[in-house]
């Protein structure tokens, strides 16, 4: 027996997990990376 | 290969190539997401759930591919005692564990509409999920390694090596045991894949790719320049001791 599942949800959440997933692996990334630069420049100036 | 073991040299390469591949990735995964939900057509038994594919296939070769770099670097530090190795090893851990979980999720949402089901303890899922634990554990002992001090990093990279021996089982384990997940669609200059799928599906990739790509050259700057802002503070409280 065959289930009638709309497979559009399906498909969005997937999207939705797969873009919010690789967005917040990004700017955390990049907040990391900025945070330690900064913390080099200012061990670098004191 | 040492000509990038100057961290100097390295981090100036590195600097020029964050944005641009970051740039290039948002726009190949970006325009390749679009044409997966609106330009491919469903396919004949899976109808729309298909279109899935774009985002799990990546997430799936990104897990893997995450690790087997792992492994690379490993084995490059362990040998050839390259100072950047460990370091990159360090900076993929992180988007690798990422893309195994999102491989797992965008799977687990694929499988539902497919085969009925969310989940099933079979080969290529479960080793699939070993993984993501590998690399869970790598990042506990890399995390453990960087507090203790660097002559600590033997430990995950040889963990590093060891975990490696789970990439062919889930890459043959479609082959060697019953499954509900299919065959690999794509191999060695062959595909069993349409036209239309196969081109936005290698788009995907490599737009991911490249997403992947500056994650690891950002996470290698952070670990770089808080370890330039340590090795300065530790020399500045040896000479003030020393006064």
């Amino acid at each position: 027996m065959r289930e009638g599942l709309d497979h559009w949800q399906f498909v969005y959440a997937a999207y939705a997990v797969g873009v919010i997933g690789t967005l917040l692996l990004i700017s955390q990334s990049w907040a990391a990376m900025r945070r330690a630069e900064a913390r080099r420049e200012r061990s670098r100036e004191s | 290969m040492h000509g990038f073991a100057n961290p100097a040299r390295f981090l100036r390469l590195a600097r020029s190539l964050t944005m641009p591949l970051l740039m290039a990735g948002l726009v190949i995964t970006g325009a390749s997401l679009v044409w997966g939900l609106l330009g491919a057509p469903a396919e004949k038994l899976q109808g729309d759930s298909v279109r899935i594919l774009f985002v799990h296939v990546p997430a799936a070769w990104l897990g893997m591919g995450g690790w087997t770099a792992i492994a690379v670097a490993s084995l490059t530090e362990l040998v050839w005692r390259h100072p950047l190795a460990g370091i990159g090893a360090r900076a993929i851990a992180l988007p690798g564990a990422v893309f195994s979980a999102l491989c797992l999720i965008t799977g687990s949402l694929w499988g539902r509409p497919a085969w009925g089901t969310w989940w099933v303890w079979d080969g290529r899922l479960t080793s699939m999920l070993v993984l993501l634990f590998l690399y869970l554990a790598y990042l506990a002992l890399a995390d453990a390694a960087n507090r203790d001090g660097a002559g600590q990093s033997r430990i995950p990279a040889i963990f590093g090596l060891v975990g490696a021996a789970n990439i062919p089982i889930i890459h043959y384990s479609v082959l060697w045991w019953n499954s509900l997940h299919q065959p690999p669609s794509i191999s060695m200059g062959k595909s069993a894949m349409a036209p239309e799928f196969l081109w936005g599906l290698l788009a995907a990739t490599l737009g991911f790719s490249l997403l992947f790509g500056a994650v690891v050259l950002m996470r290698m700057r952070a670990i770089l320049a808080d370890q330039q802002a340590e090795a300065r503070l530790r020399r500045r409280a040896m000479e003030a001791a020393d006064a």
